[in-house]
């Protein structure tokens, strides 16, 4: 009997570790492709939280639905089961091992985060920087990103890029050239700097293809340093709720070799500013005269003047 | 206004002991009795669960095709504001506080809460708030549309002008609402303190009024900073000063952090209440004692201060430094221990145990697997690199709802179930509730599962269109919505006729241990004809030992 036991846990502990080695492997499906060196950082610490997180439900789940199955109360047999109150040894146990698994998850995410080297936020911290970062642990994951990320840091110059936000657009300018356009386009395999602005209230700049986020905030510039991998049109959406139109709040990033980018840039600068196609002018226009209206929005920002304002839809594929 | 249709209430049940009004009546009046107030509460936060629900099945509808084809998009905004700010302060909360409010002095012993009148005086705040919320809907300019955080500058724009708008209607309800829980807290909190029956040491209080303990605690060390923030909001918004105002100098983040200081752990104020009723449950319906009760009771607590030290994980992608995004990931993901401590204490209970399948012990394991799933894609949320993808995504809004729905809505189902003959004398039909069981089941999974995917995907929430590639996970989503809604008549009607006609239940119709059965059902005026003197601990399942010295005696 004791033998049994042990051999059905031992037989349900391998199918509970191949289940979520499955799954580890099943989860860089589920996302958009990947466009940056980060998304590829981020992609493999996930797969690992999925693994992990797949061992503990199954590891839970299993006991859980077989007492279920097995333990229940006959029809007329009214009474109680065992008077088992505790046991020291278990708890401890439980205790302890979801405090090592929580710790080194945090570990392997802190190391991610630090191999992305985003920037971020830090103009608005008065406080001293505690020096948080150490690369104390060893890298657990396939480390040629983190290379690209420091090849591309150290053969050329980054590309600063201006990003503005406001109700509802999204106006690039491109400082060097002077530039402006309605679609972002970012060399391949550049490190890049862009620095966030917003007109009027809180947006968020999130590419899903490149798995980056940041919200934008208005007074204050924020830098988010990226390294596109892989040319391409992906989409750019508001990720922070911003009023009536955020959702049509959306533009084009296209990804493209240093050559094109370069071409692109040079054609870009010779053309006069135009008006934009703008989703939510426009559709904030049809109301005029329309019989039933919602209740009174903000009016979208007019229609920004770029000098590259190519088409009125999107291109991009949506994830 | 939405007061008139308390339905169940309209029941005639027969107390006829001294001082007490004997007909439904008495659900219409400030009544002091803390059992007439927890039901006002939880028939009150019914209706506005029905109304916030309907909100959201109105998005979904919306959502059931790409584009803003059904209704306005400011309607649409309006409603995710309604539906997530109802659903939180005048479903959630004050169902749960109904709850506590009507078995905590049950449970420990005492005549009545340590404060009657304020007592009262809370609940009779949450139609106020009630009224203000759903009045907002008739003023120029609509609700508020700025979803229920109401970051500034969105909820300061006021394209309307007119001076009272429904953002500041929002939040005069929201900083009412707040009063109302603190002063509830403060009754919880010394009830439970000064109020114990001869003998209920600490461990001896059933986990559930531990849980309610941890909870309300942390009302009182949180709420302070929302309803602060609400106030200082709606002076921005209707006094011209400019804490918050970025373009008169405030600075919006100090709002998040106001924010989020309460509304991350208002979550726990919310669960803790949850992980208290399946911890009661589980006991009775396996017939064996709450595994680790002592380690259960006190992760409770620890809950309580370890989701003080958290709330900055909702702002990893807000203007936080990287120094305090590591911070906070290392203690987000310690909150993962004392949650992991007690799923793990309830499978053990029911392991090896009687088990039976009565409707509230299906909720309660619904609500414990519905859990786990949740407790897991919490980690990923907690990682702040993960994070920097899916925050602000279907992804979370699939994980929160888990946690509102799959595990707290599921927790109330079973806690109604269960105290149901204890509320009204009368036993609820087992075959309705396991209708309902199935389909909240069935619509929690299809609702909410494929919302993570749309996630990490990168659909953003609070969307009303959205592109065509998406369609065929929120057509699931929808039709679980759907459901989510019809699962909701067999409940009432369920309720209404068994408390109508249902059989007589008896004083303790499932031989569950805990003072609450010792006395009638439904319970007198001041609850014991004499205070009990506890003489073991809450859970003595298969021990054959009497709970108290001077009831009946208590067999296993």
């Amino acid at each position: 009997m004791k033998l049994r036991a042990i051999l059905a846990l031992a037989v349900y502990a391998i199918f509970a570790v191949l289940a979520s080695w499955w799954m580890a492997q099943q989860s860089y499906g589920w996302f958009p492709p990947e466009a940056t060196a980060e998304a590829k950082l981020i992609d493999d610490l996930f797969s690992l939280f999925t693994g992990l997180g797949t061992f503990v439900y199954l590891g839970v789940i299993g006991p859980f639905l077989y007492a279920l199955v097995f333990h229940r109360a006959s029809k007329y047999d009214f009474s109680d089961g065992p008077p088992i109150e505790g046991s020291t040894a278990l708890e401890v146990v439980w205790t302890a091992v979801p405090i090592v698994l929580v710790l080194t998850l945090s570990a392997v995410s802190y190391r991610t985060y630090e191999k992305m080297a985003l920037q971020g936020p830090q103009q608005l911290v008065t406080l001293p920087q505690p020096q948080l970062m150490q690369s104390a642990y060893a890298a657990p994951f396939d480390s040629t990103p983190q290379e690209e990320i420091k090849g591309a840091l150290n053969t050329a110059p980054v590309e600063a890029i201006d990003v503005t936000a406001k109700q509802w657009a999204w106006v690039f300018r491109y400082p060097d050239q002077n530039v402006t356009s309605t679609e972002l386009h970012l060399p391949c395999d550049r490190r890049v700097r862009l620095t966030l602005h917003s007109d009027d209230v809180l947006h968020g700049f999130y590419v899903p293809a490149f798995r980056l986020k940041q919200d934008v905030v208005p007074n204050h510039d924020i830098d988010l340093e990226l390294t596109p991998t892989r040319p391409g049109t992906y989409r750019l959406r508001d990720s922070l709720f911003s009023g009536t139109y955020f959702a049509a709040n959306q533009a084009d990033v296209v990804v493209q070799s240093l050559a094109d980018y370069e071409q692109w840039l040079a054609d870009a600068a010779t053309q006069t500013p135009t008006a934009a196609y703008n989703p939510a002018a426009a559709e904030f226009s049809t109301y005029q005269g329309r019989a039933v209206q919602g209740w009174r929005s903000v009016p979208p920002a007019a229609p920004p003047l770029v000098n590259y304002a190519p088409k009125r839809s999107l291109e991009s594929p949506p994830a | 206004m939405t007061d008139v249709t308390v339905t169940p209430a309209s029941i005639n049940t027969s107390q006829p002991y001294p001082g007490a009004p004997d007909n439904w009546k008495r659900f219409f009046t400030f009544s002091t009795d803390h059992k007439v107030i927890g039901i006002q509460y939880i028939v009150t936060s019914f209706i506005f669960f029905l109304i916030a629900g309907l909100f959201a099945m109105i998005m979904r509808g919306e959502l059931i095709t790409p584009d803003a084809d059904l209704i306005d998009r400011t309607v649409y905004n309006a409603l995710f504001t309604m539906h997530g700010s109802i659903m939180l302060f005048l479903w959630t909360f004050p169902v749960l506080v109904g709850l506590g409010n009507y078995l905590v002095p049950l449970m420990i012993g005492a005549r009545d809460m340590a404060f009657p009148r304020l007592n009262a005086v809370s609940f009779w705040m949450v139609p106020v708030v009630g009224v203000l919320m759903i009045g907002s809907f008739f003023v120029p300019g609509g609700p508020s549309q700025s979803g229920w955080w109401a970051y500034p500058p969105v909820s300061l724009q006021n394209p309307t002008g007119f001076w009272l708008n429904g953002q500041m209607l929002w939040l005069l309800a929201v900083a009412i609402s707040g009063v109302s829980s603190i002063m509830g807290a403060i009754n919880f909190v010394t009830t439970i303190f000064r109020m114990r029956a001869p003998g209920m040491g600490w461990f001896r209080m059933p986990a559930f009024v531990w849980s309610v303990l941890a909870a309300q605690l942390i009302q009182l060390y949180g709420l302070p900073a929302l309803t602060g923030g609400a106030i200082m909001l709606l002076l921005d918004l209707g006094f011209g000063t400019s804490f918050f105002a970025p373009d008169r100098g405030g600075n919006p983040i100090m709002y998040q952090h106001f924010f989020w200081f309460y509304s991350h752990p208002a979550v726990y104020v919310m669960v803790l209440p949850a992980f208290g009723i399946f911890s009661e449950l589980l006991p009775v319906h396996a017939r064996k004692p709450l595994f680790g009760y002592r380690v259960i009771a006190v992760s409770s607590l620890l809950i309580t201060f370890i989701s003080g030290i958290v709330w900055v994980h909702h702002m990893y992608a807000s203007a936080t430094p990287p120094w305090m995004r590591m911070l906070f990931m290392v203690t987000t993901m310690l909150v993962a221990v004392p949650s992991g401590i007690k799923v793990f204490g309830w499978v053990a209970t029911i392991w090896g145990g009687k088990i039976r399948f009565t409707t509230p012990m299906l909720f309660s394991l619904g609500g414990i697997a519905n859990w786990l799933f949740a407790g897991i894609t919490g980690i990923f949320l907690g990682s702040v690199p993960l994070d920097i993808h899916v925050n602000n995504t279907y992804f979370v809004v699939g994980h929160f709802h888990y946690v509102l729905y799959g595990a707290i809505v599921m927790a109330i189902y079973a806690a109604i179930y269960h105290w149901f003959p204890k509320m009204t004398g009368r036993m609820y039909y087992e075959g309705l509730g396991k209708l309902h069981f199935v389909l909240t089941f069935v619509g929690t999974t299809l609702a909410f599962f494929p919302m993570h995917a749309a996630g990490l995907m990168g659909m953003p929430r609070r969307v009303a269109s959205y592109d065509p590639e998406f369609a065929y996970l929120n057509v699931i989503t929808s039709i679980g919505g759907f459901l989510l809604g019809v699962s909701t008549l067999p409940f009432i009607l369920n309720m209404v006729s068994s408390w109508i006609r249902g059989e007589r239940a008896g004083d303790n119709p499932w031989r569950a241990i805990g003072l609450e059965w010792l006395t009638t059902s439904p319970p007198p005026v001041e609850n014991f004809e004499e205070i009990p003197v506890v003489i073991a601990p809450p859970y003595g399942y298969g021990k054959n030992e009497p709970l108290v010295a001077n009831l009946r005696v208590e067999g296993g």
